[in-house]
């Protein structure tokens, strides 16, 4: 004969019993995880401690007429580094470089190259290097306006024209110059996407059910080149190139510039970490 | 007979290690645990002696490893980190907490460099 089983009671207060055995044990062992804040610091890619000053030159811009990229880039890159940079940022207007560029490549053969352009253009007396770079810069024919990714690819040799910005270093006094180039336009899409759709039930229940739905989404894609120059031999020491998009649904209307904004905001901590050290805060888990 | 006698000093040697690899590990622990208590303080450097010596002790103390790189990379040696990140991960390669500083880490590493070009 047996003894009856041990009851579902008994059975659950074992449990309960051996659950707080092991609470009481974790308590008196102490957490075995920690979350500590940490500040990275990121070292600057460039060398950029033969310098005290930046000029933020000016940049080759297209894609939407909407918003003047140009300008705007300047602006906020200038500010962004007044604040968060040692170099001194000089004050200048900002340069046309889709017309010097254009203007250069007008100028060159097969007439004689106008060097006075040039130097019109950098404000800088005509050298004869300056003919010489005119006419390597001859052969290609320049879009009057950018709407894509290709129309900016003739504009490169504006960057590799050493004796230009050795001019415009000169005459700033051989700073570090920040160009390159900026595409911003207008993005659309359409496909499926994930979202949560809410739901209630019959007994008023809140529900979210993750659902694919087809949608048109329209936005905005920015294409920013950066090159960094040394003003006092107008050679490139760096350059790097970002890509960032924002889509929204097509019944939005967002205005141009704030997606831009938006977009820039995503690439200056990439930018600054170019030029000075950064510190990227975060949380991390310690164990024991 | 000679089998026999390789088989009872191959136990005995388990036996006699079985206390140090215990010995070892406490000591490791309780610097790991001083290690946590300087580093959040803010004195990193402190942290960074202790749990390097807890790592030398005890090599496959994946805790150890992983707050050394937290520290590492707190202090700025990347390089480090990651290897110690890497080192933590081949220890304990299931073990949550690891893997996810070492996405966050790998997330600022990725953050900071794009499509560069040098001249």
């Amino acid at each position: 004969m047996t003894g009856p089983g041990p009851t579902k009671k008994s059975r659950s207060r074992v449990v309960a019993l051996s659950a707080a055995a092991f609470a009481a044990t974790m308590m008196a062992c102490g957490p075995v995880s920690y979350e500590i804040p940490i500040e990275t610091p990121i070292q600057p890619k460039l060398d950029v401690t033969a310098f005290q000053r930046v000029l933020i030159a000016g940049f080759v811009a297209g894609g939407t007429d909407d918003v003047d990229t140009n300008q705007e880039t300047v602006r906020l890159l200038r500010s962004q580094l007044r604040s968060k940079s040692s170099l001194r940022v000089i004050d200048a207007d900002v340069m046309p470089l889709l017309e010097i560029a254009q203007e250069q490549s007008r100028s060159a053969p097969p007439e004689a190259p106008d060097a006075a352009t040039i130097a019109r253009e950098s404000g800088a007396t005509a050298t004869a290097d300056a003919k010489a770079d005119a006419k390597s810069g001859a052969a290609v024919a320049l879009p009057p306006r950018i709407k894509e990714e290709k129309d900016l690819e003739p504009y490169e040799r504006l960057f590799a024209n050493t004796s230009y910005w050795k001019r415009i270093g000169e005459e700033y006094q051989n700073p570090l110059i920040v160009t390159g180039t900026v595409l911003f336009m207008p993005q659309s899409r359409s496909g499926f996407v994930s979202r949560d759709v809410e739901e209630y039930d019959s007994f008023g229940r809140r529900r979210v059910i993750p659902t694919r739905t087809y949608m048109e989404r329209k936005g905005f894609m920015l294409r920013p080149k950066f090159v960094f120059i040394d003003g006092r031999s107008g050679a490139t020491m760096y350059s790097e190139s970002y890509r960032e998009e924002v889509l929204y649904n097509a019944q939005q209307s967002t205005p141009a510039l704030s997606s831009y904004f938006e977009l820039m905001d995503r690439l200056v901590p990439n930018f600054l970490s170019t030029l000075s050290s950064q510190k990227i805060r975060g949380t991390r888990v310690l164990l024991k | 007979m000679h089998m026999r006698s390789l088989g009872c000093a191959f136990a005995l040697s388990l036996v006699l290690a079985a206390p140090a690899f215990a010995d070892a590990r406490s000591e490791a622990k309780s610097l790991v645990a001083f290690g946590i208590d300087v580093a959040q303080k803010g004195l990193w450097r402190e942290a960074i002696y202790r749990w390097e010596r807890a790592v030398e002790i005890d090599p496959t103390y994946g805790a150890a490893l992983n707050n050394l790189a937290v520290a590492y990379e707190h202090e700025g040696q990347l390089d480090k980190a990651r290897q110690a990140y890497e080192k933590a991960l081949v220890v304990e390669p299931n073990n949550a907490q690891i893997r996810q500083n070492y996405e966050l880490f790998k997330e600022i590493n990725d953050r900071t460099g794009a499509d560069k070009e040098k001249p």
